[in-house]
């Protein structure tokens, strides 16, 4: 093994973590997905992307943020990548957007009036969801299931499961949740 | 050492063939109604022939098992809930004669650990059941040379036929139903595959290990537990669109068990695929350890029986 990693660094086997990169970018068309290509090349997985048109920075580009997940050790290398790219990196790593949790519901969601599921999720676990995706391959009026992306204060994970799993109960959803303990 | 092994399933009847390979020699085996008994060592050969013919696996009564002078008692009958019978008073009877066990069952270290311990304190004889928790993987061999108090958690997939579904599942975009009946067809899932899809399995292993973490205190009704029969083709593809997929974990510390379908990274540690078992041991001082192999299946199983049998005191 060539590269033993430091004492003191997060272990990579299957662990990733959130990040959140600003970027600034040229207002040319093609800039965006040139500046994305380095984070997928190091491995990095791509979560959103505010695209802040209109919010010109001082020197006339645009802002991006970018939130991402990587295993710690790679995301040195997304940095780097971007940086030798060309792309102006304004701000790395350090400025977490929080925590970001993913939680899959099964069951009538639809039936079960998803969005005020989805509101109650907001309002009792004090959690913005990010992202939803859906499927009911059997039609709504069957179990589908869906994803959510919820942005949560760091720490507050243990809260959020016990807010989402008491709602699931309430609708008769299973919620499966992330493991989220060691380096799963 | 000389081995007596009550119960000729898989496991029982694996144990049997390999014991000479290992150095030990089988002076009983038993089912529930016939037994082969010889304190000279038992033709191993023919009580398997006959077993496997359907014919009784020797002419003895399995209840002179315990009259007969052996240093081990093997108990590979099958897991039964609640009081853990006949398991548990098979193992009484070994300890109250100083003898010492290895445990293929399950039962008694999940459901009845405290009473197991009281009575291995009062015995000449020692308890070891390597074999209950993940078949061939050393898992409480580690945790024992990690010492269980630096083991803070271990964390898992330890049921082979539930992991087979849901990676079948999420390959194939396919429904719980068609996988497993696919899975029967295969012979990984059982006809009825309840104990292993509803986690009930899985659970007793993870009540084991916490039951070592925390010297007892554990059994089926403490864990919380959910199955995986809910779990739709279309939560697996949701589940990917995120680099994530679904598997069966368990968690077991000195706090609680916990089995139930969760989230993990696709190309995490923990998303083995096929029948393949993981866990991982949370340490204090040294970080994670994983252990990866086959959890379960006759050779397999008696090999971890016969590991144990090989770390057990001389008598």
């Amino acid at each position: 093994m060539a590269d033993e990693p430091a004492e003191d660094e997060a272990e990579t086997d299957g662990g990733v973590r959130a990040y959140t990169v600003r970027l600034e970018l040229v207002d040319e068309p093609g800039e965006l997905l040139r500046a994305l290509a380095p984070i997928a090349d190091n491995g990095g997985n791509l979560l959103s992307i505010h695209h802040e048109r209109g919010n010109i920075t001082p020197r006339g580009h645009i802002p991006v943020e970018v939130d991402l997940e990587s295993p710690p050790d790679r995301f040195d290398d997304i940095v780097e990548g971007l940086r030798d790219a060309g792309v102006n990196v304004i701000q790395a790593g350090a400025e977490h957007y929080g925590e970001e949790i993913s939680v899959v519901l099964i069951g009538h969601l639809v039936e079960n009036d998803l969005s005020e599921t989805l509101s109650r999720i907001e309002d009792e676990a004090d959690a913005v969801v990010q992202d939803l995706s859906l499927a009911a391959p059997d039609g709504t009026d069957a179990t589908s299931s869906a994803r959510l992306r919820l942005a949560i204060d760091s720490g507050r994970s243990d809260r959020v499961f016990e807010v989402v799993r008491s709602i699931g109960a309430d609708k008769d959803l299973t919620v499966v949740e992330p493991l989220l303990g060691g380096e799963a | 050492m000389r081995l007596a092994i009550l119960g000729a399933g898989d496991v029982g009847r694996s144990v049997a063939e390999l014991a000479g390979e290992y150095g030990h020699e089988v002076v009983a085996l038993a089912d529930s109604s016939d037994a082969a008994i010889d304190p000279y060592g038992i033709d191993v050969d023919g009580a398997l022939e006959r077993k496997l013919g359907d014919e009784p696996v020797g002419p003895d009564d399995p209840t002179a098992v315990f009259e007969t002078d052996y240093d081990v008692l093997v108990e590979a009958t099958p897991t039964t809930l609640g009081d853990a019978e006949p398991g548990f008073t098979h193992v009484k009877r070994a300890l109250e004669a100083d003898r010492h066990v290895v445990l293929a069952n399950k039962g008694p270290v999940a459901e009845r650990y405290e009473e197991l311990r009281a009575l291995e304190a009062e015995s000449d004889g020692s308890v070891r059941f390597e074999a209950t928790v993940g078949g061939a993987i050393p898992v409480l061999s580690t945790v024992e040379d990690s010492t269980p108090q630096a083991v803070t958690a271990v964390r898992g997939v330890l049921n082979g036929t539930a992991n087979f579904i849901l990676t079948r599942m999420a390959a194939e975009g396919l429904d719980y139903e068609h996988v497993l009946a696919e899975a029967q067809d295969l012979g990984v899932a059982e006809a009825d595959p309840t104990f292993d899809v509803d986690g009930t399995d899985a659970a007793l292993k993870f009540v084991i290990l916490a039951n070592v973490l925390a010297e007892g205190g554990f059994s089926l009704e403490d864990a919380t537990v959910e199955g995986i029969q809910d779990i739709p083709g279309s939560a697996l593809d949701l589940a990917a669109e995120d680099g994530r997929t679904i598997r069966l974990i368990g968690e077991a510390s000195r706090d609680g068990v916990r089995v139930g379908p969760r989230l993990v990274p696709e190309n995490g540690a923990l998303a083995v695929t096929g029948t393949r078992n993981i866990v991982q041991i949370e340490t204090k001082h040294a970080g994670s350890l994983h252990n990866s192999g086959r959890g379960a299946g006759g050779p397999e199983t008696a090999t971890a029986v016969l590991s144990d049998v090989g770390r057990l005191p001389k008598r």
